[in-house]
């Protein structure tokens, strides 16, 4: 599986969200290598459709896709928890859900 | 860095608020603590806490203390944190407190506030008591094991001081034009 994190250096919570990430990896054993990217100028967010910080990237998928309206900018991410508040960092149920995803549209062994 | 340290004075404003009203610090020499919290629409530390602000205000309102919220974002970069869209976040959200647009961001350079949310807390006598984060935990309330912001309220009506007066702001920058 493919795993890219994309931040921005000014939110506070990205060394939190790649924490969760890779104990969730390693809680579904799962051994991937996941890419780190550090998004630095607006022009960057704007050719890597970066929404916001802390992003993740499951086999190019984004693990809570934005509406097809959001803009692309160096700025924090907002995302809904399962009871309804807001958090600047997925939850490990999001991100669990979103592998869970990404394994099962993967090819299989044959 | 906040320009502003504990026991330091209040820097006078006067902003608009989305009741159409203008809002001067000065209108509220009369409170026993008054919470200045620059924050904004669009941040998720902001949204985090939100709910926390308006508890804040109605559990301590009978006391005499009074919150006042300042946004001082860019709407031009981040267009969530427009005025029009500070009415209907606060109308959304049920704030219980003046919400204030801070247009030309000369009052949160003057206090050099860096972050939302930031909190500088005065006592009545017009001095910083606190200045910092609201608790110890953005992502779940039931997780707190620091209330900074009650505490230093609690402290301020008591006429006493706060037990932690410092701590870092955590949030999105402000965002500067």
């Amino acid at each position: 599986m493919r795993v890219c994190f994309l931040f921005y250096e000014d939110c506070p919570s990205h060394e939190r969200a790649l924490e969760r990430l890779r104990e969730v990896l390693d809680e579904k054993g799962i051994d991937a290598n996941v890419e780190v990217v550090g998004v630095e100028s607006e022009e960057q967010a704007q050719e890597l459709r970066f929404v916001g910080s802390p992003t993740i990237l499951l086999n190019g998928q984004d693990i809570a896709p934005p509406p097809p309206d959001s803009h692309y900018a160096l700025t924090c991410r907002a995302y809904h928890l399962e009871d309804g508040r807001i958090s600047p960092l997925p939850s490990p149920d999001t991100i669990r859900r979103a592998i869970d995803a990404a394994e099962k549209s993967e090819p299989g062994d044959g | 860095m906040a320009n502003l340290k504990p026991g330091d004075e209040t820097i006078a404003f006067e902003l608009p608020g989305i009741d159409d009203h203008h809002h001067a610090l000065a209108d509220y020499e009369d409170k026993e603590a008054v919470a200045l919290i620059f924050t904004c629409n669009h941040c998720p530390y902001a949204q985090a806490w939100e709910d926390r602000i308006v508890q804040t205000q109605a559990d301590y309102a009978d006391r005499g203390v009074r919150v006042i919220a300042i946004n001082a974002n860019d709407p031009e970069k981040y267009p969530d944190d427009s005025f029009p869209r500070m009415k209907e976040r606060a109308q959304e959200k049920g704030f219980n407190f003046p919400y204030l647009f801070d247009e030309s961001q000369e009052v949160a350079r003057a206090y050099g506030a860096e972050r939302t949310p930031e909190v500088f807390l005065f006592g009545k006598h017009g001095t910083l008591l606190y200045h910092g984060t609201i608790d110890d935990n953005y992502e779940d309330p039931g997780a707190v094991q620091n209330h900074y912001l009650r505490d230093a309220l609690d402290a301020a009506l008591a006429d006493e001081e706060p037990p932690v007066a410092q701590t870092r702001p955590i949030g999105c920058s402000i965002k500067w034009r």
